[in-house]
C-alpha cells in the first residue's frame, strides 16, 4: 500500500469506527496532504492555540451586555464528529490534554492531526497515544496521488467476528516489536474488525490483520524482532509444550508476514535508525521540559490588583472587575452610557520570569579522549545532573567523534533520559571539535528563542584532528575550531571548557580564551572536585 | 454515555488496585501517584474508580457536598437540610486548566445579567469529600501546583480576590498519574501523595492477551461483560464498606508503632509524614483483609507503596526505589 492509499483507508475506516480515534498525518503542507485533505468528510478546524473557552464554550460577554440575559457559547467539542488539528506539532499541552480526554469518552469524536514538525518536533505523544492512525506522507511524490478507492457497502461493525488466534497473534507482533503500549494493540483489533467490514466480510481474515498491522502498529515500531535464534532466548523461556501450543495458531496466522507488512510500511529513517541499532526506546518520550516549561520567559499570569500604577492594564480584567458595580454606579451617575470604571477596577498584567538554565554539554567521545579520561568526564556529568536536577536546569548532551556531531539528547529535564543516554556513550574515533562546537552553537541558539538560557560546557583533550570538511588534517581542524568559537562568542552564549587531556593543552586553553569562558583542567582528581570547579564557575 | 470499564475487570496492576482501595478506605492516608508508561490502565483504573466507590450522603445543592447543612459554606446560601444520595466525586483536573477554574471566582453569569456580585464554586468545591484526579500531574503550571500544594495541606480553599473573600473545606484524595520521562514532579509535591505505585506494561503474554481481550469484550458486548464485572465490583464495595467500620476496631500493638519508626529509619525518609501514612495505610489494608490487629505482614506489604517516593532521593539511581525499599524492609522486619 502506498502512503496515500493508506491514508485514504485510515479515513474510511475511521469513518466506519470512530473508537479508532482518528489519523495523523505527517507532511508539510502541499499538494499531496491537500489531496488526502480533499478525502476528508466536512470537519470542524481546531488550531494548536484555541484557548479553553473557545473548546468547551464559556460566557459570550459581549451578546450577554446586550440582552442583558445569559448568552453561552458553545464550546467547539460540545458536537460530535470529525476534528482537524492543524499544525498539531504546537499543540499546548493543554489543548492534547483536552483533546486526548475527549477521545478517551469515545462519544464520536475523531481527530485529524496535521503534524508538520521537522525532525524531533511531533505531535504531544499523550494524544498521539490515543490516535490508531499515522501515515508519512513526507516522502511522496505527486504522481502517486490517487483516487480514494471505492469499497462495497459496508457491513454492520456488530456482526464482524475476530477469533482468539487473531488477538493473539496481535499482541506477540506488538511485543516483538517493542510497542509497550497496549493500547495500540485494541486499536490494531478494532482496526481489523472495521477492515473486514469495510470489505464485506464477516470474519476477520489474514488481509485484515496485514492492513491494521501497517496501519496501526508499523509506526509505533521501537525495535525490530530478534533472529529466530535470538528470539528463543528471551528472559523466560516459555516450556517447550507451550510453544507448540502456540505454533499451531500460528501457522493460521504467519507472523513473518505480518512482520514483512511492518517492514514495508516502516518510515524510512526509522526503518535506517533500527538497522543501526540506535533507535531507543527512552525516545518516546517528548522531553516536555524542552517545549513547555522552557518556554516560559514572560509567560502571562493572571492579572492582579496590584495597588500601584505600574505596569501594562489589562482591559479584560479591569472589564471584569468593573462589571458588577455598574448596576449600582448607574444609580448616582444616570446620564453616563459607557461601563463606569474606578480606579479601584483596575488590573495590571504580570508575567513570570524563569531563567531557565541549558546546560549543553558537548562531550569529546573520540578515541584520545576514550583512551585518556572518559570515565572520569562521565562520572563529572553526573555529578552536574544531579545538581541540575536540585536547580530544575535543564539539560542537552552532544558527543562528537568520528566524522560528525550527533545530538545525543535534546534540552530535557528528564534525568532518566539523560543517564541512559550518557551510558550509551561509546568512544573511538577522530576528534571533530569544530563540529561539535557547532552542533552546541545551532543548539544554544534554537533554545534562545525559546527563552532558555544556555550554557555550552565542552568536555574534550583539545587534540582536534578533524577539520570541518571532513578531511582528517590537524592543522586545518584547530583553525576550524577556532573560527567556530569566534561564532560562539559573537552569539554571547556563556561556555566553560574542561580540558580531560594527561596534560593540559595550550590550544585548548587558546578555545576558551576565544569563547570568552573559563577554561578548567581537568583536577588530577576525582569527579567531584570537577563538578565542584563547574558549579564554582557557573555561580559567578 | 458508556459505563466506564469496570475496576474488578483490570488485569494486574494490583499495586495501583490496591493503593486506590486503600484511600478509599482511609481518605486521610493522602492521595495516590501513579507513574508508568502509556497505556498501562492508569487513567481507566481512575474512572473506574468513581463507579467502585460507595455513594455518600450531602445536602441537596450544596457546592461542596457537605454532609450537614452547618458544614454549608454560607455563601452558598443552602437553604433547605434535605439530604440525597450522591455519587462519591471524582474531579477531574485538566492541564493548564486557570487558577480561577480550580479555586473558583467571580461568577460572570450572575455579574453580568443581575449586576449581583456571587462565587461561583471551582473544581476544588466539587471535589471536596472525594477525588481530584490530574492527568500528566508532572506537567502541571507551577502556579495550579503550589495552590493545590497549599488546600492540600489545610484543607481549605481560601479565595481572595476580586473582592470576594470566601472560604470552604476542599478535603479530598489527590489522584496524579504521569510519565516520567516527560519530566520530574517536585519534591514538595511528592511527598503530598500519601502512595505511590510505578505501573509498567506486563511483560507476560497472555496477562497482555487478557487486557485486549476484556477491552474487547468490554467494548462489543457491552451489556454482558458489564453485569458480569458489576457484581465483582459490588463486592468490592461492599468490602471497602465493611473495611471502614472494622478500621475503627482495629488494634495497633506497640510492636508495630516501633517496627514502622524502625523501618522510616532505616530507609531515612524525611519527615514523620512517612511513619504516619504507612502505619494508616497498613491500618487500612489489615481492615481491608478483615483482620483484627495489625502485623507485621499488613506492614511489609504496604511498604514500598506508602515510603517509595519519600527517600532522600538519588537521582541517579534507577534501579528504582521500589527494590531498596523491599531490600531494607527485608532487612528490618525479616522475611
Amino acid at each position: 500500500m502506498t502512503p496515500l492509499l493508506r491514508a485514504h483507508t485510515a479515513l474510511a475506516l475511521l469513518a466506519l469506527d470512530p473508537a479508532l480515534g482518528g489519523l495523523v498525518i505527517r507532511a508539510r503542507a502541499g499538494a499531496v496532504r491537500d489531496a488526502v485533505m480533499a478525502d476528508v468528510p466536512a470537519h470542524t478546524r481546531l488550531h494548536p492555540t484555541m484557548t479553553a473557552e473557545a473548546l468547551d464554550g464559556g460566557i459570550d460577554v459581549s451578546a450577554t451586555l446586550g440582552s442583558r440575559t445569559l448568552t453561552q457559547t458553545r464550546g467547539l467539542l460540545a458536537q460530535n464528529g470529525l476534528f482537524v488539528l492543524a499544525m498539531a506539532e504546537r499543540a499546548e499541552p493543554y489543548i492534547a490534554a483536552r483533546l486526548a480526554a475527549t477521545l478517551d469518552k469515545q462519544e464520536g469524536h475523531t481527530l485529524v492531526a496535521l503534524d508538520e514538525g521537522i525532525e524531533d518536533e511531533a505531535i504531544p505523544p499523550a494524544l498521539s497515544d490515543r490516535i490508531a492512525f499515522r501515515v508519512d506522507l513526507e516522502n511522496c511524490a505527486l504522481s502517486e496521488i490517487c483516487r480514494p478507492p471505492t469499497w462495497p457497502t459496508p457491513l454492520s461493525l456488530g456482526h464482524v467476528t475476530a477469533t482468539d488466534d487473531i488477538t493473539e497473534a496481535l499482541v506477540l507482533l506488538a511485543v516483538r516489536l517493542g510497542i509497550v503500549s497496549l493500547r495500540a494493540v485494541g486499536f490494531a483489533l478494532r482496526a481489523a474488525k472495521a477492515h473486514a467490514a469495510l470489505n464485506g466480510r464477516l470474519e476477520t481474515d489474514q488481509d485484515d490483520v496485514t492492513a491494521a498491522v501497517a496501519l496501526v502498529l508499523a509506526h509505533r515500531a521501537t525495535q525490530l524482532p530478534a533472529d529466530e535464534e535470538t528470539r528463543e532466548t528471551p528472559n523466560d523461556p516459555p516450556p517447550p509444550e507451550d510453544a507448540e501450543q502456540q505454533a499451531e495458531p500460528m501457522g493460521s496466522l504467519p507472523q513473518d508476514m505480518l512482520l514483512d507488512a511492518v517492514l514495508a510500511n516502516l518510515p524510512p529513517d526509522l526503518l535506517a535508525k533500527l538497522n543501526a541499532g540506535t533507535a531507543n526506546r527512552s525516545a518516546t518520550g517528548s522531553g516536555a521540559g524542552q517545549k513547555k516549561i522552557g518556554n516560559r520567559r514572560g509567560r502571562p499570569l493572571p492579572a492582579r490588583d496590584v495597588g500601584n500604577d505600574q505596569g501594562r492594564v489589562d482591559l479584560i480584567a479591569t472589564l471584569r472587575a468593573a462589571i458588577p458595580w455598574q448596576t449600582l454606579r448607574r444609580r448616582d451617575a444616570p446620564h453616563r452610557t459607557a461601563p463606569i470604571i474606578r480606579h479601584g477596577d483596575l488590573r495590571h498584567k504580570r508575567y513570570i520570569d524563569h531563567s531557565d538554565r541549558l546546560l549543553i554539554f558537548t562531550v569529546d567521545a573520540s578515541g584520545s579522549a576514550a583512551m585518556a579520561r572518559m570515565g572520569e568526564a562521565k562520572g563529572a556529568i553526573e555529578l552536574l545532573l544531579a545538581e541540575a536536577y536540585a536547580r530544575r536546569d535543564h539539560v542537552a548532551l552532544i558527543a562528537f567523534r568520528g566524522m560528525e556531531a550527533e545530538v545525543l539528547l535534546q534540552p530535557t529535564r528528564s534525568l532518566v533520559q539523560t543517564k541512559r543516554k550518557l551510558a550509551a556513550l561509546p568512544g573511538g574515533g577522530a576528534t571533530p571539535l569544530a563540529a561539535g562546537l557547532m552542533a552546541a552553537q545551532n543548539m544554544a541558539v534554537q533554545a534562545r528563542r525559546k527563552g532558555l538560557m544556555p550554557t555550552v560546557i565542552t568536555l574534550t583533550d583539545g587534540r582536534a584532528n578533524m577539520a570541518l570538511d571532513g578531511t582528517a588534517n590537524r592543522a586545518q581542524a584547530a583553525t576550524d575550531a577556532q573560527s567556530i568559537a569566534r561564532r560562539l562568542r559573537t552569539e554571547n552564549v556563556d561556555s566553560i571548557v574542561i580540558d580531560t587531556g594527561r596534560r593540559p593543552e595550550a590550544g585548548l586553553a587558546q578555545i576558551a580564551n576565544i569563547l570568552g569562558g573559563a577554561y578548567i583542567a581537568l583536577p588530577r582528581a576525582d569527579a567531584r572536585s570537577l563538578s565542584n570547579a563547574i558549579a564554582q564557575t557557573l555561580e559567578t | 454515555m458508556k459505563q466506564p470499564f469496570p475496576f474488578s475487570a483490570i488485569v494486574g496492576q494490583e499495586d495501583m488496585k490496591r493503593a486506590m482501595i486503600l484511600t478509599a478506605i482511609d481518605p486521610t492516608i493522602g492521595g495516590v501517584l501513579v507513574f508508568g508508561d502509556r497505556g498501562t490502565g492508569k487513567s481507566t483504573a481512575v474512572r473506574a474508580l468513581a463507579a467502585l466507590l460507595p455513594p455518600i450522603m450531602a445536602v441537596e445543592g450544596c457546592p461542596v457536598n457537605a454532609e450537614r447543612m452547618s458544614d454549608c459554606p454560607d455563601w452558598a446560601g443552602v437553604t433547605t437540610d434535605k439530604t440525597h444520595e450522591i455519587p462519591t466525586p471524582v474531579v477531574d483536573l485538566p492541564l493548564g486548566a486557570s487558577e480561577d477554574r480550580v479555586t473558583g471566582a467571580l461568577d460572570i453569569e450572575k455579574a453580568l445579567t443581575n449586576g449581583e456580585k456571587a462565587f461561583q464554586p471551582g473544581l476544588l468545591a466539587k471535589a471536596n469529600r472525594g477525588y481530584l484526579y490530574i492527568d500528566e500531574v508532572n506537567l502541571l503550571e507551577d502556579h495550579i501546583v503550589d495552590l493545590l500544594l497549599d488546600v492540600a495541606q489545610s484543607g481549605q480553599n481560601v479565595v481572595e480576590r476580586e473582592g470576594l473573600s470566601i472560604r470552604h473545606a476542599a478535603r479530598f484524595v489527590l489522584v496524579g498519574s504521569g510519565n516520567p520521562e516527560e519530566g520530574e514532579l517536585r519534591p514538595q509535591l511528592l511527598d503530598r501523595f500519601g502512595l505511590s505505585v510505578d505501573v509498567a506494561s506486563p511483560t507476560d503474554i497472555d496477562e497482555r492477551i487478557e487486557v485486549i481481550k476484556r477491552r474487547d469484550a468490554y467494548e462489543n458486548d457491552h451489556t454482558a461483560f458489564m453485569v458480569r464485572w458489576q457484581a465483582e465490583d459490588g463486592m468490592l464495595r461492599d468490602q471497602i464498606t465493611a473495611a471502614r467500620v472494622a478500621l475503627k476496631k482495629l488494634t495497633t500493638p506497640e510492636q508495630s508503632l516501633r517496627d514502622v519508626a524502625e523501618l522510616c529509619i532505616a530507609l531515612g525518609s524525611d519527615g514523620l509524614r512517612g511513619e504516619l501514612t504507612l502505619l494508616k495505610a497498613a491500618r487500612a489494608y489489615a481492615a481491608f483483609r478483615d483482620d483484627t490487629a495489625l502485623t507485621r505482614g499488613h506492614i511489609r506489604d504496604v511498604a514500598a507503596l506508602a515510603l517509595r517516593h519519600r527517600m532522600r532521593r538519588d537521582p541517579l539511581d534507577d534501579a528504582g526505589s521500589g527494590t531498596r525499599v523491599e531490600r531494607i524492609v527485608a532487612e528490618t522486619l525479616g522475611s
